[in-house]
């Protein structure tokens, strides 16, 4: 079990603040306490009562997740300029939460709606819709966990410790403590892992840079190293300028109808919450730039990487001491558990009201529904975990691409009808499932990527597939209910 | 005022302006300190609009 990277004092350092959060995430049940956890509301939403604050910390610490930490400077590293996408991608998505996010947790609050895809049938009293708003949720999250799993694996190996079962073991204690607390535990735990994250980042870029002699050195090292591999730039190529463009708005729409990020916006106390939250977020878009530019870093420190994902910890290893080492893979492997834990708990919210009381026993009561939830949180994790385990990794990452793609298809069913009365259901099933299928389609025709180019008058296009999917979803939406007859007639024979 | 919301997606989409080393600051090339200064730009604009928009909807 022992690796190469084996150093003690980093592993006992890791092991320390994973023992903190662990007892956190069982204390969790009591904070806040309600009369009793054993309903939906409680367990799956955390009583629906966080405010500013808690709202900060665990959006903050459910969207900004381990993966973003390890990925994007991996991304920055391997390509440059064009991993920066994810700068404007998460400047962009606050205004979108701001006009939009207030007014759909309104109508949850007041319907008692716990998932989008309630809000969906509430408002067209269409269960196909429902189901398919729901299945995308699921689906969409599935291999978001897994990713995380990643992220975990990657800060596991850098304290020393090989083999599966540190991993199998850290999850299913996630998993149990999870079930016993419901939202509350990551709630509690985005405290602990924010703020190692913001210490780990602000000593990273004031101690990196000062060490490699500033930033301007940082970048000429980043720019003769992508000179010398022929590849990348510290600036985008003039065919990178509409992807960068198209993958940043496309990713800050899709980025809210998550399960993950829709539970911390309905977890959420009040519509002022939510617009203080869209003011205050970009707080961890600052670091998250920040973040990114680790990955220019490593070529002024002349880390040779194993691979894109060891970035990171091959430059906290090479410029740390041990224990502050220790202290940024915890924060990188806490930063894992709270998204992990939300993600599992909004698909587990979608499963319960949208199938089990939809199709299975529609007189479930809440103290049920609770129940149900927590077991499928169980078996969406041990799902993820299996997929790590027993799958290749390439899955995993081809699965998250698309679900961006999937996820994004929602937009129109569940965000058009909080501001018009125009659309009907029969076009938002239609347009959804050509968006679905469509862009997956094209995704896949392409060898599963991102980016599709479109030959119009002689000039080619290369654009974010899920945007180019959004759009025929509302084309096609519009198109099917300008069609389809008005439901008057059914209202007037009641 | 929600006219303003739209400021962020023309000043971070429009990327031929900011595709480019100069001007520097801090040795930041112009690319990456004008991105990460709609950050703030960003927030101060939404709370500009919230601030203005307020007696509109209480909850």
């Amino acid at each position: 079990m022992i690796g190469a990277n084996f150093d003690g004092v980093a592993l006992a350092v890791f092991l320390a603040f994973f023992a903190l959060v662990t007892v956190m995430g069982f204390v969790a049940a009591r904070w806040r306490k309600p009369e009793t956890l054993a309903h939906l509301d409680e367990w799956g939403l955390g009583g629906r009562q966080f405010g500013t604050w808690v709202t900060w910390f665990l959006v903050g610490g459910d969207f900004y997740t381990a993966y973003t930490v390890i990925a994007v400077p991996a991304l920055v590293y391997a390509v440059g300029a064009y991993g920066f996408f994810a700068l404007p991608y998460t400047i962009l998505v606050y205004p979108i939460v701001f006009a939009i996010m207030p007014k759909l947790w309104s109508v949850a609050a007041k319907g008692g709606h716990v998932t989008a895809a309630d809000v969906v049938h509430a408002r067209y009293g269409c269960r196909p819709l429902e189901l398919a708003v729901a299945i995308t949720g699921v689906i969409a999250t599935m291999p978001y966990i897994a990713l995380q799993l990643i992220g975990m694996e990657v800060v596991i190996h850098a304290v020393g410790l090989n083999g599966e079962l540190p991993l199998i073991a850290a999850f299913l204690i996630l998993a149990f403590y999870t079930y016993s607390s419901g939202l509350r535990a990551p709630a509690l735990i985005a405290f602990v892992k924010d703020i190692m994250i913001y210490i780990v980042v602000i000593a990273a870029v004031a101690i990196i840079p000062s060490k490699l002699g500033g930033y301007g050195a940082v970048f000429a090292a980043a720019d003769a190293g992508f000179k010398a591999k022929g590849s990348g730039g510290i600036l985008l190529a003039p065919a990178q300028v509409l992807p960068y463009a198209t993958l940043a708005l496309g990713s800050a729409l899709a980025a809210f109808m998550y399960p993950h990020t829709l539970t911390g916006i309905f977890a959420s106390s009040s519509g002022n919450t939510i617009r203080k939250n869209a003011i205050l977020l970009p707080a961890y878009t600052l670091l998250l730039g920040l973040i990114a530019l680790l990955g220019y870093m490593a070529y002024a420190a002349g880390i040779k990487p194993t691979s894109n994902n060891d970035v990171v910890p091959a430059l906290f290893r090479s410029l740390f001491p041990s224990w502050f080492a220790g202290f940024a893979y915890a924060a990188i492997g806490i930063g894992a558990l709270v998204p992990a834990a939300v993600m599992s708990i909004g698909a587990a919210n979608l499963f319960t009201r949208n199938f089990w009381r939809a199709y299975v026993n529609p007189a479930v009561t809440p103290a049920g529904e609770a129940k149900v939830a927590k077991i499928t949180s169980l078996l969406v994790k041990v799902g993820a975990l299996l997929v790590i385990l027993f799958l290749p990794t390439q899955f995993a990452l081809d699965l998250q691409l698309l679900g961006g793609l999937w996820i994004v298809q929602t937009f129109p069913a569940v965000v058009f009808g909080l501001f018009t009365g125009w659309f009907r259901a029969p076009g938002l099933l239609a347009g959804w499932a050509v968006g679905f299928f469509g862009g997956t389609f094209v995704a896949w025709s392409d060898g599963l990527k991102p980016l599709h180019t479109l030959v119009l008058g002689g000039t080619s296009y290369t654009v974010y597939v899920g945007l180019l999917a959004l759009a025929a979803n509302i084309v096609v939406a519009a198109l099917v209910t300008l069609v389809t007859p008005a439901r008057q007639p059914m209202v007037a024979a009641r | 005022m929600w006219w303003l919301l739209l400021l962020p997606f023309i000043g971070l989409l429009w990327i031929p302006f900011f595709n480019r080393t100069t001007p520097e600051l801090f040795g930041f090339p112009f690319f990456y300190w004008y991105q990460l200064a709609w950050v703030p730009i960003s927030s101060l604009i939404t709370f500009i609009v919230w601030r203005t928009s307020r007696s509109g909807d209480a909850e």
